[in-house]
């Protein structure tokens, strides 16, 4: 590593965004009420979408399993309330796709106490029955990448993993949801990492979280069980610090290989709050029916992070915390990294760590693109060193494969610094999803012919 | 009711404010103490080789897009300093026309038939100085003294020669010190040099204000430092040793460093964004040709003065360098 190693702590380049953490930080989970009718959709995780297992007109149970894995990268669905199954029909999701999905009425006046199924018994259970209860209690990645967490838990044949990385890091701006989550569910946080040093085989556990949550970091130290092999490692404030390869080269300084995964350098990535959520669910057997989002933005009334029952309705949410009446745009996850609702009608899914609300005055974006003046300031910006100047320039000529072959896009994974600091306004990381899309695509064809 | 349509944009949703003309409009502003300077030690007649320029400069641009039925891009701000920076960079008493001409060449044939900002090869100021150079040899090593009394009352008459007529030049003419140097042996001290106390170009005679000028740009990140610093460098280390080897043949280091278009072909010419490397290696390696071509040519070639073709030639160079040198992408293991 050179002359970088003098830079511990941090990964390369990365940016600095307005951080707006101050507006919910300090405001405690509160549970958000309960909305009559629940939308679930079958498809809220990376992977095969759940199957149904219940029909129209069936009363459920809060937490009875309403729809199981569909394959193995793939997870079940829980009722987050006791109810009606009031219709089987297609569902919108914040992609603009309908999938197959569950209306589910809300008894009125229920006392909602919850169905525990089958524990995990943490000292007799095997790697295999950990990794199938995390499965079983439909846990996804909940920073937002919602991708299934056994399937990442899993460690190959031939990998060993020495460290469980959590990953308290939660660098989008206005997100505060894994600092409350540190906060005020420590205790879940450390079960969690029992079941998952044992179903990773992990020898020590390592928390990274970013200086601007120092109270949550002293807090988890201070409560570190004497038997467990943990260790809180702050680092300094920069975007995009929560991806899993900048965490393991800020705090491990490895590299994982380009087109591989953190097992390939013994390491196994799980954020706090999914951590948490194995903790407090695997020893009930429960599946998860709700989680904690942070709801925030100019336009929000009521800032806050809230307990959401999953497939509460983004409208309901809306209304009961109060927006601007000229509400423009919506976003869930991050304003870095997060996806633009289009429909209101959408629901609260296992991956929304965040809603972030603007107006049209609040969200001060410049519209005028100019040429590309190779300022070099995406350049600087880049974790991962590509040259989102020349991207940008290929893209223009649509020499896809070019970019993949000898400008590493498909090494890419989108973090927006590239298009927060362009002075030109090029959107720089969506010609980089629409390029990865067309070669992606081209790799299938080729494949099959 | 929540309002039934929303705004939908692609992620990131939040953007730095710098944009691309409030860079270009800062450039203009780092200039403005280097052209004040210069209409105060050169008077009348180089205020209006400035206006001259870079009117000139934002005419053509705006003409040409109309022509070409584009919207016009002076709002940028780019066409000014391109103008602003080809009258820093010509003699005092330049005849207007031809001053006229120059910003009108710099953005015709260096910049708009490449395609406008963004994707000029050369720095477009240098190729109106160069097309000058070569179509007016004389007009353009005519030199004018600095601090001439009359300077704000008298313009000289050579500025208002009619168009396509040879101008006839006043019988005083100051030697610029590379020049005195070049061909008398005669060198200037380097204090004189820093604050602009001679004579030469319209705006590379004051160090002090360049440098000023640069700081403000890399401290707002609006300059890349590596490339000044390198060519600088450069220059000073090796004419240092040239100096060391022989102090009679080759001047002092200080001297190579404050003299002539160096500072302000190091600091506002060479820094031209487009027309420079945009990796950080890239650009060092850059500055250091820079650096190396201006001292073989000031040592050795027949001109006194190397700058202008060192930068143009780094500028060829450019894309090739960028090419060659690109940064180790996380993960991989290629160079």
């Amino acid at each position: 590593m050179g002359l970088f190693s003098l830079r511990k702590n941090t990964f390369k380049h990365g940016i600095h965004p307005p951080e707006h953490k101050e507006e919910t930080n300090g405001l405690p989970i509160r549970q958000f009420p309960f909305p009559s009718l629940i939308i679930l959709p079958t498809v809220q995780h990376i992977g095969a979408p759940s199957e149904l297992i219940v029909r129209e007109g069936q009363e459920v149970a809060r937490g009875q399993l309403l729809a199981k894995a569909g394959g193995y990268v793939s997870s079940p669905v829980h009722a987050p309330v006791s109810g009606t199954v009031r219709k089987i029909a297609n569902v919108p999701v914040i992609s603009g796709k309908m999938v197959p999905g569950i209306y589910l009425e809300a008894f009125p006046g229920s006392s909602q106490e919850v169905m525990d199924g089958k524990p995990v018994n943490l000292e007799t259970a095997t790697p295999e029955e950990i990794l199938q209860g995390v499965q079983d209690a439909g846990i996804v990645g909940l920073g937002g990448a919602a991708f299934p967490t056994h399937v990442k838990l899993k460690v190959p044949e031939d990998k060993q993993c020495d460290i469980l990385m959590l990953n308290g890091i939660e660098c989008e701006p206005y997100l505060t949801t894994d600092h409350r989550v540190m906060l005020e569910q420590g205790k879940d946080i450390f079960t969690g990492i029992r079941y998952l040093m044992k179903a990773t085989g992990a020898k020590e556990t390592i928390i990274g979280i970013e200086a601007n949550k120092q109270d949550a970091a002293d807090h988890l130290e201070s409560i570190i069980p004497a038997d467990l092999p943990v260790k809180v490692r702050v680092v300094p404030v920069k975007y995009p610090q929560g991806s899993e390869k900048m965490l393991i080269t800020s705090i491990l300084d490895r590299e994982v290989p380009s087109g591989g995964l953190p097992i390939d350098v013994g390491v196994v990535v799980v954020n706090v709050a999914t951590t948490a959520e194995i903790g407090r669910l695997l020893p009930r057997g429960r599946g998860i029916q709700e989680r904690v989002i942070t709801i925030t933005g100019p336009a929000v009334e009521k800032k806050g992070n809230y307990l959401i029952p999953i497939g509460t309705p983004l409208r309901y949410v809306l209304e009961q915390v109060g927006v601007d009446e000229n509400l423009s745009e919506v976003y869930m996850g991050g304003p870095m990294m997060g996806v633009a609702v289009s429909n209101l009608n959408i629901s609260i899914v296992k991956g929304t760590s965040g809603i972030v609300a603007f107006t049209e005055e609040q969200v001060k974006r410049p519209q005028k693109i100019y040429p590309c003046i190779k300022c070099g300031a995406c350049v600087d910006a880049c974790p991962i060193s590509l040259n989102p100047s020349k991207l940008g320039i290929l893209a223009k000529f649509e020499a896809y494969d070019l970019m993949a072959d000898d400008y590493n896009l498909m090494d890419c994974f989108e973090c927006g610094s590239c298009s927060y600091v362009c002075p030109s306004n090029i959107p720089l990381v969506q010609y980089f999803r629409l390029s990865k899309s067309v070669v992606r695509k081209r790799k299938i064809v080729s494949s099959r012919t | 009711m929540l309002k039934k349509t929303l705004n939908i944009s692609t992620s990131p949703h939040i953007k730095q404010a710098l944009t691309t003309d409030e860079i270009m409009r800062n450039v203009v502003y780092a200039l403005l103490p280097v052209a004040a300077f210069a209409v105060f030690s050169f008077g009348i007649n180089a205020l209006l080789v400035l206006v001259a320029t870079t009117a000139s400069a934002v005419l053509t641009e705006h003409l040409l897009c109309r022509l070409s039925n584009q919207e016009s891009t002076i709002s940028d701000w780019s066409a000014v300093i391109t103008g602003l920076l080809l009258g820093l960079i010509l003699p005092p008493a330049f005849p207007l026309w031809m001053a006229f001409a120059g910003g009108f060449i710099s953005i015709a044939l260096g910049k708009f038939i490449f395609g406008g900002l963004g994707y000029n090869v050369f720095n477009p100021a240098l190729v109106g100085r160069a097309v000058l150079q070569a179509a007016f040899p004389v007009a353009i090593t005519t030199w004018f003294p600095a601090f001439a009394d009359n300077r704000f009352s008298e313009i000289a008459g050579s500025i208002l020669t009619f168009p396509f007529m040879e101008p006839e030049f006043d019988a005083v003419t100051g030697a610029t010190p590379l020049a005195a140097f070049k061909f008398d042996q005669v060198t200037t001290g380097t204090g004189e040099l820093a604050l602009g106390l001679v004579s030469g170009s319209i705006g590379e005679t004051s160090a002090v204000l360049i440098l000023l000028g640069g700081a403000y740009l890399v401290i707002r990140k609006m300059m890349n430092w590596r490339i000044p610093v390198a060519i600088l460098a450069t220059v000073y280390g090796l004419s240092g040793i040239f100096h060391l080897i022989d102090p009679q043949a080759y001047p002092e280091p200080l001297f190579m460093l404050f003299s002539g278009g160096l500072m302000i072909g190091a600091v506002f010419m060479a820094t031209d964004m487009v027309a420079s490397p945009i990796t950080p290696a890239g650009a060092t390696l850059y500055g250091i040709l820079i650096g190396l071509l201006v001292v073989v040519i000031r040592l050795w070639g027949g001109l006194p003065e190397g700058v202008m073709y060192a930068i143009l030639l780094a500028n060829a160079v450019s894309p090739h360098i960028d090419n060659m040198i690109q940064p180790r992408v996380y993960g991989t293991t290629k160079d």
